[in-house]
C-alpha cells in the first residue's frame, strides 16, 4: 500500500515538476553546518596502525582487531556481479538488480539482437532483391510504445519501494557517528558516546600485507560499529566533496562541505566491510579507503568504554540531555 | 527516407563557370564562408582532437593494465622536465592522473564528438539536404570554427601551468566545486574554464546558424515533415545547445568569480552551496549527452534507409521521438546527483522521469529494425557501422535503465559501471555513428571511394576491441571499483587487464582506419554522384562527388507528390 502511494506520488511529481516537493517522506536533513574547519593541515600520518588498542584513557581493554574474511565486505578477484550484501536495503537492492533489472537487460538486448540478425539474414539483398515499401503500421507502433511503458511501470514499483526503504529514518536509540571527509583521510566522531574525532588513514602496502588486509582498502583506524543495532551516520566534508561508500552495505553518500547528509542502516552480522572514497577529491582521491568493523553488540559496548566513551543509560541525565539535543534537528522527520 | 525528386537539372549539365571557382588557399581555408570547406575544417580538427583524446585514454589504460603505479611517476617527471622544474612528487604524479582523466573527457566531448557531428557533418550536409546554397550566416559559421582553436589551445596549455597539487586541471570534466575553486590553486583551472567558455560560444553561434538555416532556407516544397531525419536531428540538437550552453556559461562564470574575485556562490562558508554548481552543471550536462548522440541517430537513420532501399519506418514517430528525447532530456538532470543527499521525493521524481526517456529511445530502436525488415539489405561499410550502432546503443541503453533507479544507483554511482554505460552510448554509440557517417559521406566529400575491405576490417577489429575494452567495466563497477582511480586493489586486476588488451585491439582498428583514409584520399577510385544506388534518396546524392563549390544556384523544387 505504501509502495502504491509512493508510486502515485512519484507519478504526480513526474507530471508536474513544478509542484512543491514537500511530501511526507523527508528523511534527509540538509542542514547547513558550521563553516568548514580550515585546518587543511597534513593528515596525521603518524597515527599508529593500532591506535584503537592504544587509547590512553581506557580502563577497559578494546576488543582485538578483527580479521577480515576473504571475499566478504570486499571485491573478489575476477568478480562479475555485486558484492554480497549485509543490510536490508542491500538485500532488496541486490535482489532487484539480480532478479529484475539484469534479466531485463539480457532479454531486451538479446531480443533486439535476434530481431536484427533474423532481418539481416532474411532480407539480405541476395535473398530479397525487391524491397517492400511499407513505412507505417500504426498497430505495431502503438505496441512498441505501450509495452516499454508497461515494463517501466513494472520496474518502477519495486524501485520506488526501494527508495522509500533507503530513506527510513533511524530510530531514536540509533548509534550516531559523525563522518567527516578530509583531503585525504576520514574522521569519525561519536557525539552521543562522547568519543572525540579520530582519523583514519590508508595503511601503506607493507603494513597492510603484514596485517593480512587488502592494500588500498585497509586503513589504520576503522570505523567501529555494532552489528544488529540501528546506525545513523551524519556525513560531511571539511574541504572538498568526498563520498563515503561501502558497497557491501549498499551505502554511498556524498560528504559535502556545509551539509550534513544522513544515512541510516543496520548491519546484519559482525565483520569487516571495506569501501573507498567515491567522489573525485584531488590527488590522493584513490588513497583514502574506508573500513567498517561491525562488532557484536557486547563487544561494541566494550570498545566504546575502552575509548573513554559512555554507554547510553550509563549516566541517565547527561545522556538523555545529549540525546535530546542530537535528535532535535531530526525530530520532524522522526515523527513520520 | 523521402523519395525526393529534385526538379533541377543535373549538376553536370548546369554548372556555371563561377560555380566551381575556388578562392586562393589562404582565403579559402582561413577566411572561409563556404559550409563545405568549414565542415571539412571541423572534421580535420575533430580527427586531430580525437587522436589526442584517444592517446590520453591509451596512457590511462596502460597505467591501469595492472595494479600499482607503473608509468605515472615517469610521465609526471617528463611533464616537469618539459617545464624545467624539479621532478614530480608522488602526489604530483597522482594529480597528473586527474589531469589526464579531465583532459580525456573534455577533449572527447567538446573537441571531438561535437565538432565532428555538428560542425563537420552538420555543416557539410544540412544545407545540401534541405536544398540550400549555404548556411544562413556564412561568416559566423567561420567564427564558430575558429573559436575552437583558441579554446583547444587553452585546454592543452592548461596541462603546463600549476593546477593545485600538480600541473594541469585535475577536476574531472565536471569541474565540481569546491575542488575546482578552493581545491585547485593556480591558473590551470581558469584556463580550462575559459576554454569551455570559448567552446560554448562557438557552439551557441553554430546552433543559431543551424536553426536559422533549417527554418528559413529550405528549398521550395521541402516542408518540415519532408526533411531528412539527419536534418531533424541537427535541428533538435541546435535547440538543445541554445538552451543548455548559456546555463553552463553562467555556472562556470560563477566558478571563475569564486576562484578569482572572492564571491561565494559555491562556498557554504559564505552562504553559497556546492550543490548549486552540480545542479547548474547537469542542467547543461544531461542535454549535452543528447547533443552528442542525436546527430548520430540522424546519421544512422539515413544509412539504414539507404542500404535497405526502403524509406525509414515511422518517419514522424522517429522525428518526434527525437523532439521528445530533447524535451525530457531537460528535466532529468539530477539523476547524476543521486548520492548528493537529495530528499526522497526529488529522488523518486528523477528516477521516474529518467525512465521515461527509455520510451522514445525504444521507438527509435524498433523503427530502425522495422526499416531493415522487408528491405533489400546490402552490407556496405556504412551499413555495418550503423547496424553495430543499433545493437551497442541498445546495450548502453538497458544499463541506463538500471542506473536510472535511484536506489540501485546508490552503489553503482561513480563506479566503472557508469563508465561502461556512458562509453557504450557514446564511445560505441556516438563514435559508431561518426564512423558510419564518415564512410557513408566520404565519397561525397572527397570525390573518391574508400577501400571496402579495409572499411569492413576496421569495423570488425574496432567492434571486438571496444567491446573487450568496455564490457568488463560493467563487472568492475558491479564489484565496486570507483572511477577516476590511478590504482586499485588486487581483486580488480583481472578485468582491468582484459580492458587494456581491448584498448590495444581498438587501437589496431584505428590504424586500419587511418591507412584506409590516406590510401583512399590518394588513390581511391573516383566516386560517382550517387555511389549507393536507388536507396540513397536525399539531395546530396543528386550532386556530383565532390559537389560543386557552390551548389543549388537554382533551387531544387521538391516534388509535391513525394512523401515518406
Amino acid at each position: 500500500m505504501k509502495k502504491v502511494k509512493s508510486l502515485v506520488l512519484a507519478g504526480l511529481l513526474a507530471l508536474a515538476p513544478a509542484m512543491a516537493m514537500n511530501g511526507p517522506a523527508f528523511a534527509q536533513d540538509n542542514a547547513v553546518a558550521a563553516a568548514p574547519a580550515a585546518d587543511n593541515a597534513a593528515a596525521p600520518a603518524e597515527s599508529a596502525a593500532n591506535a584503537v588498542e592504544a587509547a590512553p584513557a581506557a580502563k577497559v581493554a578494546a576488543p582485538p582487531r578483527m580479521k577480515p574474511t576473504e571475499g566478504i565486505g570486499m571485491p573478489r578477484p575476477g568478480e562479475i556481479t555485486l558484492q554480497e550484501q549485509f543490510t536490508s536495503t542491500g538485500h532488496t537492492a541486490r535482489w532487484m538488480h539480480d532478479k529484475l533489472l539484469l534479466p531485463l537487460c539480457f532479454i531486451m538486448s538479446i531480443f533486439v539482437l535476434i530481431l536484427m540478425l533474423y532481418a539481416m539474414w532474411k532480407f539480405r539483398a541476395a535473398a530479397n532483391p525487391v524491397p517492400s515499401k511499407t513505412s507505417h503500421n500504426t498497430l505495431i507502433e502503438v505496441i512498441w510504445t505501450v509495452v516499454p511503458v508497461i515494463i517501466l511501470l513494472v520496474i518502477a514499483v519495486p524501485s520506488i519501494g526501494l527508495l522509500a526503504d533507503q530513506y527510513k529514518p533511524a530510530p531514536k536509540d540509533a548509534v550516531v557517528v559523525k563522518v567527516t571527509g578530509y583531503q585525504w583521510y576520514w574522521g569519525y566522531e561519536y557525539p552521543d558516546a562522547g568519543i572525540p574525532e579520530f582519523v583514519s588513514n590508508m595503511l601503506p602496502e607493507d603494513k597492510a600485507k603484514a596485517n593480512g588486509e587488502p592494500y588500498l582498502l585497509a586503513p589504520d583506524n576503522r570505523l567501529v560499529l555494532p552489528a544488529g543495532r540501528p546506525i545513523k551516520l551524519i556525513i560531511t566534508g571539511a574541504d572538498v566533496i568526498h563520498a563515503f561508500a561501502v558497497p557491501s552495505l549498499w551505502v554511498k553518500m556524498d560528504a559535502v562541505p556545509g551539509r550534513l547528509n544522513e544515512k541510516s542502516f543496520t548491519i546484519d552480522k559482525p565483520g569487516v566491510y571495506y569501501g573507498q572514497c567515491s567522489e573525485l577529491c584531488g590527488a590522493r582521491h584513490g588513497f583514502m579507503p574506508i573500513a567498517i568493523e561491525a562488532l557484536p553488540p557486547a563487544e561494541f559496548d566494550q570498545w566504546v568504554l575502552s575509548q573513554g566513551g559512555k554507554l547510553p543509560g550509563a549516566a541517565p541525565a547527561a545522556t538523555a540531555a545529549a540525546t535530546a539535543q542530537a535528535v532535535a534537528p531530526a525530530a520532524p522527520a522522526a515523527k513520520l | 527516407m523521402t523519395t525526393i525528386t529534385a526538379d533541377h537539372h543535373g549538376d553536370h549539365a548546369h554548372d556555371h563557370h563561377d560555380a566551381d571557382h575556388k578562392p586562393a588557399f589562404f582565403q579559402r581555408w582561413f577566411m572561409s564562408t563556404n559550409h563545405k570547406d568549414i565542415g571539412t575544417l571541423y572534421l580535420i580538427f575533430a580527427i586531430i582532437a580525437g587522436i589526442i583524446g584517444g592517446g590520453i585514454s591509451g596512457l590511462m589504460r596502460a597505467e591501469l593494465a595492472q595494479p600499482g603505479i607503473q608509468y605515472l611517476q615517469t610521465w609526471a617527471n617528463m611533464q616537469h622536465s618539459l617545464m624545467g622544474v624539479e621532478p614530480a612528487t608522488l602526489d604530483q604524479a597522482y594529480h597528473l592522473w586527474n589531469a589526464l582523466i579531465t583532459a580525456h573527457g573534455l577533449i572527447m566531448v567538446f573537441f571531438m564528438v561535437m565538432p565532428a557531428m555538428i560542425g563537420g557533418f552538420g555543416n557539410w550536409f544540412v544545407p545540401i539536404m534541405i536544398g540550400a546554397p549555404d548556411m544562413a550566416f556564412p561568416r559566423m559559421n567561420n567564427v564558430s570554427f575558429w573559436l575552437l582553436i583558441p579554446a583547444f589551445t587553452l585546454l592543452l596549455g592548461s596541462a603546463f601551468v600549476p593546477g593545485g597539487t600538480g600541473y594541469g586541471a585535475g577536476t574531472g570534466w565536471t569541474v565540481y566545486a569546491p575542488l575546482s575553486t578552493s581545491g585547485s590553486a593556480g591558473p590551470a583551472v581558469d584556463m580550462a574554464i575559459l576554454s569551455l567558455h570559448i567552446a560554448g560560444a562557438s557552439s551557441i553561434l553554430g546552433a543559431i546558424n543551424f536553426i536559422t538555416t533549417i527554418l528559413n532556407m529550405r528549398a521550395p516544397g521541402m516542408t518540415l515533415h519532408k526533411m531528412p531525419l539527419f536534418v531533424w536531428s541537427v535541428l533538435v540538437t541546435a535547440f538543445l545547445l541554445l538552451l543548455a550552453l548559456p546555463v553552463l556559461a553562467a555556472a562556470i562564470t560563477m566558478l571563475l568569480t569564486d576562484r578569482n574575485f572572492g564571491t561565494t556562490f559555491y562556498d557554504a562558508a559564505g552562504g553559497g552551496d556546492p550543490e548549486l554548481y552540480q545542479h547548474l552543471f547537469w542542467f547543461f550536462g544531461h542535454p549535452e549527452v543528447y547533443i552528442m548522440i542525436l546527430p548520430g541517430f540522424g546519421i544512422v537513420s539515413q544509412i539504414i534507409s539507404t542500404f535497405s532501399k526502403k524509406p525509414v519506418f515511422g518517419y514522424l514517430g522517429m522525428a518526434y521521438a527525437m523532439v521528445a528525447i530533447g524535451v525530457v532530456g531537460f528535466v532529468v538532470w539530477a539523476h547524476h546527483m543521486f548520492t548528493t543527499g537529495m530528499s526522497v521525493n526529488v529522488k523518486m521524481y528523477f528516477t521516474a522521469a529518467t525512465m521515461v526517456i527509455a520510451v522514445p529511445t525504444g521507438i527509435k530502436i524498433f523503427s530502425w529494425i522495422a526499416t531493415i525488415w522487408g528491405g533489400s539489405i546490402s552490407f556496405k561499410t556504412p551499413m555495418v557501422w550503423a547496424l553495430g550502432f543499433i545493437f551497442l546503443f541498445t546495450v548502453g541503453g538497458v544499463t541506463g535503465v538500471v542506473l536510472a533507479n535511484g536506489g540501485v544507483d546508490d552503489v553503482l554511482h561513480d563506479t566503472y559501471y557508469v563508465v561502461a554505460h556512458f562509453h557504450y552510448v557514446l564511445s560505441l554509440g556516438a563514435v559508431f555513428g561518426l564512423f558510419a557517417g564518415f564512410y557513408y559521406w566520404f565519397p561525397k566529400m572527397s570525390g573518391r571511394m574508400y577501400n571496402e575491405f579495409l572499411g569492413q576490417l576496421h569495423f570488425w577489429v574496432f567492434f571486438v576491441g571496444v567491446n573487450l575494452l568496455f564490457f568488463p567495466m560493467h563487472f568492475l563497477g558491479l564489484s565496486g571499483m570507483p572511477r577516476r582511480y590511478p590504482d586499485y586493489p588486487e581483486a580488480f586486476a583481472y578485468w582491468n587487464k582484459v580492458a587494456s588488451h581491448g584498448y590495444e585491439i581498438m587501437a589496431a582498428g584505428m590504424v586500419i582506419f587511418f591507412i584506409n583514409l590516406i590510401w583512399s584520399l590518394a588513390a581511391g577510385k573516383k566516386a560517382v554522384g550517387n555511389p549507393w544506388g536507388e536507396g540513397a534518396t536525399t539531395l546530396e546524392w543528386t550532386l556530383s562527388s565532390p559537389p560543386p563549390f557552390h551548389q543549388f544556384e537554382t533551387l531544387p523544387v521538391i516534388d509535391d507528390a513525394a512523401h515518406h
